[in-house]
């Protein structure tokens, strides 16, 4: 069974239907994090959060607190918070800007100022037309409550926040194509190095790029103190963390639950999450951390939901999305979909990611539409090896960044587990599942 | 303290390799003999790694990783595997997903035979396609300018065109759209890509993705035969290669020479070919498409055909009679010509015809004394110098390739830029001091940086903080500075530049001088002697004083000279009174050296044709002195000859002998006489020519990359290519140098009275365009259709005042007469200046503007402007 008593940390307003408003989050505490970070050192908050071992929630899964001790050796510009959440079946950041954007706002202030940046950018998606009304409102709300602006609650801290909607383009989503675009030109990721933001980022100044939800947790850590984040979880992976759950299970959502102390198992299963699969059929098989981490079967459900747990089977936690796939699904059509996606949205930089991702798809789609040939199988797999040599993980690349690497995980999980739906396909002329 | 180190040492492939700290792996390798394969990386531009062909393993913290070598800079001690079986497999992948999409046009692409797409298929790719799938499809081609032609099936999304266009010639109008194997370049819906530098995205496409309409479908490139030569269209010099297909002139591609174009050309000077031989057809000698293919004699008021014999006697019985009475006879022109014409015909004219009433500009030039007394710099130096300050015209539209050297030098280097501003400037976006200045006012302006306290006038648009800002970043004595001289406004009197040139050289000691002048080879004419007080050999003779071309001009009218010996027939499209100067012509006898029709020769008595450029073998020089080798491509139309030989056949009818029995032989005697390197320059094509005055300073040539460069033979290549052809040398001895003009032997000449600024007033600007109404442009169809229309450029200030706004026709009183102009806001124009493009065309396709608003007698030229 799951073990569900620790504390709502980013999820603490799901029951109120005004969440999002100033009033109700003042009701439940908002801004007291703030007004304590205040009143502490910069070096204190950042030691804080430090002391949290919070995990990156952006899909790297980098710590936090060594990120911006990291880069304050030398004096941090601008702070960029990346909501650009756009992978399929990817859902959770949406859910934080749209239902309680003042967290998040007061989540990059505080780490503004542990930062002691100026500036701060929010990067949303283009597509969230409600959290982008709600996040500017949440800044407009805090500019006149004064949590905002010209002396912070009169202290001598001081910040702008500014929303940059996205457009349309999923490659934004990686931190340098963000910059790129945050400085209005066309999302090509840069190349890295020299183009590490924490040296060279937004307008050629050292930037901190950090994921909603990992702003989100800043004021509850501050609050509490890092080490009560740090009692949570287990291992590396510490506190909360949002899963995101998609597929064929009969209670798909947003989830907020204790890392590694649970499974996935627990997250599919357990009545209060996701309550088993759809129609009660048998698991396929299931993406652990989004469309581009490498899938697992139903021999590592019970895998506690950790960062080093799940990159110790060779895929990742990645962005919290997990996607179930039931004996009804067709490996070959769920592949082939998330080929298509990267395809689509490759920046169109690299020639392996270019070329490979629109190659595969419509190999892929031959496959799954009666086109297939038992030699693609191998093909498939040298392709995706010249995109990601070794098809390892963590994966190599011949691409800048690493949407390139994405493309195989899907194609060559479903192939490497699944070879004979696809010689089902490829003898029956066609899609079993049809 | 770090130690910096002068060079570091990595390994490649087990191989330790010096190389400069910062320096791309992809060179480092390429020097130990490691050429690694590649398609973005171009080695004249900012690295992208985007097409990952160059991915080679390199060690990290994490064990070897593969790594863009184009875009990786050298580390002491880095290890780099560039041949391990990882390394080819991702080389070939990439190969292979290049070649997924990619069609298998081959056989009906320009770039096939000369495509490093193909080469390095051959070379690394493998023999068969696994790409059974449908192709990716576009309409083709798409003509996305006047010149240029976008097939985007083709394209491999290597970035050159774009990042040329961006990075080196500051353009906008190309960019990638879309995403996945849907990118693709494109144009704004509303602006074509008609950038005055759009041939060179097609030279460095590594495909046949961008094809230019002159050279499409003309010729397969195993079919051209290559001269390595120097584009003589501007005074830039660029070195190019010259392809003919049988005695066709098909294709100019610019070679990277080091000092003077690194690759880049201009389109005039890269599509002005028709020009040359496009035309076989036309025969009328007045059309400026036609080639002069035999003399020409007038009979009452035609110009018929003639023998040379007949030809040369009718010429020497003209020039003769007129120089039988004192001050009879003078030569105008030349700037066209090859060292060697310009000293043949300088010697005929002073030793035969005892004239000295030479001058090879067209009342648009500098005294080519001033110019000699200058320290001079180089390309380079102004390219790299501290602080480069411009007092000449638009660069962009003037000397294009220079405007893309020295916008290196502020966009990518940072340093400063300074500029007298007399109306727009393609270099404005990056200047870091911008002085309106207006017609009149260039050497108040000078006087006034060269004090620490005045200011320039209580009227100037000239503020002091911009004086303030300029003089600082000038410093005391000019050291590291390099100051560009031209003649910025056609329509003011060169005392005005002369003035300031001279002014900013008596103070500023330690700064450098580029000359600013436009025409093809005319440092080298001047150098020869072309032109009142100079001598042959970049000599200088006060004593030998002599009518420029418009006092000659002024005395043909008066009736003193009789006649006039043209050097070049392009007289009437180059002065800015044609009128005026047809009333020279139709006084005197004309006798006119040339290659081209145009409309001078309505007015000629004898023609001579002469061999134009890519026909003779030579040398010229460029605005910074350096002397570079032409090569003849093709042969001559009819029977014209080269100058040197028509020179001294006209000196036999007077039974002189010039003894110049050849071009070698004159440039033999050029250099035993004077020092100048002219043979010596001929014979040795291992470095990039010698610059006048510092002949020691050579500059090897770089060895070739086809890769960057495909379609250019040479027989120094890296990489791919094969070797070819062999050099040729000879002894040269090299005689003692001329006396050269000093600041202070060259007269200071009279003061400038400018006069008073009419208040209600605009002072004319005349400007030049690269596309204007010259012969060059005026023969090449590919070019005809982008000469600007005629347009008045006011400033808003100006405009307000007067109550216009652009699209407004207003009537100029002008010194001939009222005339009516479409007006334009152009906030680059300084308040109180009215500007027009000399050349421009209007309604009726008549360049008579300048003619009309032309007034010789003062200093500016003010006009009244009257709102219908």
């Amino acid at each position: 069974m799951a073990t569900l008593d620790a504390p709502k940390i980013v999820m603490a307003r799901a029951d109120y239907d005004d969440s999002y408003t100033l009033t109700r989050y003042l009701e439940t505490g908002g801004y007291l994090g703030l007004r304590k970070a205040l009143s502490m050192f910069p070096e204190a908050v950042a030691g804080e959060v430090d002391a949290a071992s919070l995990l990156g929630r952006g899909g790297a899964g980098f710590p936090a607190g060594r990120k911006w001790s990291m880069l304050r050796k030398s004096p941090i510009s601008y702070l960029v918070v990346n909501g650009d959440e756009s992978e399929p079946a990817t859902f959770k950041d949406h859910y934080l800007v749209e239902r309680d954007p003042h967290q998040l706002v007061e989540g990059v202030i505080i780490a503004a100022y542990a930062l002691q940046v100026s500036q701060a950018f929010i990067y949303l998606r283009g597509e969230f037309a409600l959290g982008l009304e709600r996040v500017q409102q949440a800044l407009n709300d805090a500019y006149e409550y004064g949590a905002l602006g010209n002396k912070i609650f009169d202290s001598d801290f001081s910040l702008d926040i500014v929303v940059h909607p996205g457009a349309g383009a999923y490659i934004c989503g990686e931190e340098t194509a963000l910059i790129e675009g945050l400085e209005g030109k066309r999302g090509f990721p840069r190349i890295k190095p020299p183009f590490f933001p924490a040296v060279t980022g937004l307008y050629g100044e050292p930037t901190v790029v950090n994921n909603v939800e990992t702003m989100s947790n800043l004021p509850w850590i501050v609050m509490n103190g890092g080490a009560a984040f740090a009692a949570l979880g287990g291992g590396r992976s510490a506190g909360t963390r949002l899963f995101a759950l998609a597929g064929t299970v009969k209670r798909p959502g947003v989830y907020e639950i204790e890392m590694v102390k649970n499974t996935f198992r627990d997250l599919i299963y357990d009545p209060a999450l996701g309550g088993g699969i759809t129609k009660d059929r048998a698991i396929k098989a299931f993406i652990p951390g989004g469309v581009s981490a490498p899938w697992f079967g139903p021999d590592l459900l019970d895998l506690p939901l950790g960062q080093d747990e799940v990159a110790e089977k060779g895929s990742m936690l990645g962005s919290g999305s997990v996607v179930v796939f039931d004996e009804t699904s067709c490996v070959v059509r769920a592949a082939w979909r998330i080929t298509k996606f990267f395809s689509r949205e490759s920046c169109g930089q690299c020639t392996p990611c270019r070329e490979g991702s629109g190659w595969i798809e419509r190999a892929m789609y031959r496959i799954e539409h009666g086109g297939g040939r038992m030699e693609d199988l191998d093909l498939l797999l040298d392709l995706c090896d010249n995109i990601s040599p070794g098809l390892a993980w963590p994966p190599q690349q011949t691409t800048i960044c690493v949407l390139g690497p994405s493309i195989p995980s899907s194609v060559n999980s479903a192939i490497s587990m699944f070879r004979d739906e696809f010689a089902q396909h490829v003898n029956e002329g066609g899609c079993p599942f049809d | 303290m770090t130690d910096v180190k002068s060079t570091v040492t990595i390994s490649v492939n087990g191989r330790s390799v010096e190389a400069a700290p910062g320096e791309l792996l992809i060179e480092a390798a390429e020097r130990a003999g490691s050429y690694i394969p590649r398609f973005c990386y171009h080695p004249r531009m900012e690295p992208v790694g985007m097409c990952r062909m160059c991915l080679v393993e390199v060690d990290g913290p994490r064990g070897p990783t593969l790594q863009p070598a184009c875009y990786i800079k050298v580390n002491d001690g880095m290890n780099v595997v560039t041949d391990s079986e990882k390394v080819k497999k991702a080389q070939d992948g990439v190969l292979e997903f290049l070649l997924a999409n990619h069609p298998l046009d081959c056989p009906v692409c320009d770039k096939g035979g000369e495509c490093p797409l193909q080469d390095q298929t051959l070379s690394h790719g493998s023999g068969e396609t696994r790409f059974i799938e449908e192709k990716r499809h576009f309409v083709k081609p798409v003509e996305i300018g006047e010149l240029v032609l976008l097939d985007r099936e083709r394209c491999i999304q290597c970035a050159r065109c774009t990042r040329f266009s961006s990075d080196v010639a500051g353009d906008t109008e190309i960019a990638f759209a879309g995403r996945g194997d849907q990118i693709e370049v494109a144009t704004s819906p509303t602006k074509p890509f008609d950038s005055v530098f759009s041939g060179n995205t097609v030279q460095i496409c590594p495909v046949g993705a961008l094809t230019a309409k002159p050279y499409r479908f003309t010729a397969r490139p195993w079919d051209l035969e290559q001269a390595e030569s120097t584009c003589t269209t501007c005074a830039v010099g660029c070195r190019v290669a010259v392809q003919s297909s049988g005695n066709r002139l098909t294709r100019l591609l610019g070679v990277d020479s080091e000092p003077v174009n690194h690759g880049w050309l201009c389109d005039k000077g890269r599509f002005t070919l028709d020009s040359i031989d496009g035309h076989g057809e036309a025969i009328d000698p007045l059309n400026a498409e036609t080639r002069i293919r035999e003399p020409l004699v007038r009979d009452g008021d035609v110009l018929r055909p003639a023998s040379w014999g007949e030809a040369l006697e009718r010429a020497a019985t003209i020039l003769k009679d007129a120089a039988s009475s004192p001050n009879g006879v003078g030569a105008i022109g030349g700037a066209a010509l090859t060292n060697e014409g310009a000293f043949a015909w300088e010697r005929f004219v002073r030793q035969v015809l005892g004239s000295d009433h030479v001058d090879a500009q067209f009342g648009d030039g500098l005294d080519g004394g001033l110019l000699q007394a200058l320290p001079k710099a180089t390309i380079d130096e102004a390219a790299n110098a501290r602080v480069v300050m411009t007092l000449t015209g638009d660069l962009r539209e003037e000397l294009p390739v220079l405007f893309l050297r020295l916008r290196e030098n502020f966009v990518q280097r940072h340093n400063n830029l300074i500029e007298f501003s007399f109306g727009p400037s393609g270099l404005r976006p990056v200047a870091a001091v911008t002085m309106p200045v207006r017609p009149g006012e260039a050497h108040v302006v000078a006087k006034a940086l060269t004090t620490n306290d005045a200011r320039v006038a209580k009227e100037s648009t000239v503020t002091d903080a911009q004086l303030d800002e300029a003089r600082a970043l000038l410093g005391e004595s000019g050291e590291g500075v390099v100051f560009i001289v031209g003649r910025p406004n056609f329509a003011e009197s060169a005392v005005v530049m002369e003035t300031a040139i001279r002014t900013l050289a008596e103070r500023f000691t330690g700064a450098k001088f580029l000359p600013a002048l436009r025409r093809g080879n005319v440092m080298g004419a001047l150098d020869m002697g072309l032109g009142p007080r100079l001598r042959p050999g970049h000599g200088y003779d006060a004593s030998c004083e002599g009518r420029d071309t418009l006092a000659q001009l002024e005395a043909m009218r008066s009736g003193e000279q009789t006649a006039v010996l043209l050097l070049g027939g392009g007289l009437l499209g180059n002065v800015l009174d044609p009128d005026a100067a047809v009333t020279a012509l139709e006084t005197a006898k004309v006798v006119v050296v040339t290659g081209h029709g145009g409309r001078t020769l309505a007015h000629a008595d004898v023609v001579l044709p002469a061999v134009v450029q890519h026909e003779r073998h030579g040398t010229v020089t460029n605005i910074e002195g350096r002397v570079t080798n032409v090569t003849p491509k093709i042969s001559s139309p009819g029977s014209a000859w080269n100058d040197v030989a028509i020179a001294a056949e006209l000196a036999e009818q007077y039974g002189q002998s010039l003894g110049l029995d050849s071009v070698e032989l004159c440039a033999k005697v050029i250099e035993e006489t004077t020092g100048y390197p002219a043979l010596s320059v001929m014979n040795d094509l291992s470095d990039e020519g010698a610059v006048v005055s510092r002949v020691k300073e050579r500059i090897e040539r770089r060895a070739l990359d086809p890769m960057a460069f495909p379609g250019i033979k040479s027989t120094n290549t890296v990489g791919l290519a094969e070797f070819s052809g062999a050099l040729v040398g000879g002894p040269v001895t090299t005689g003692a140098p001329r006396a050269v003009a000093t600041l202070e032997g060259v007269a200071a000449g009279r003061g400038v009275e400018v006069g008073h600024y009419d208040a209600y007033g605009l002072a004319l600007h005349v400007s030049r365009r690269l596309y204007d109404h010259g012969i060059a442009v005026q023969g090449s169809p590919a070019l005809a259709n982008l000469v600007a229309r005629t347009t008045a450029l006011i400033n808003h200030f100006d405009l307000d005042r007067l109550g216009l706004v652009t699209g407004d026709v207003v009537q100029v009183n002008a010194p001939k007469g009222p005339l009516s102009l479409q007006v334009a806001m152009s906030d680059e124009t300084p308040r109180g200046t009215i500007g027009v493009v000399f050349g421009s065309l209007d309604e009726e396709g008549h360049d008579g503007t300048t003619s009309a608003l032309y007034d010789p007698t003062s200093v500016i030229m003010q006009m009244k402007l009257e709102t219908k």
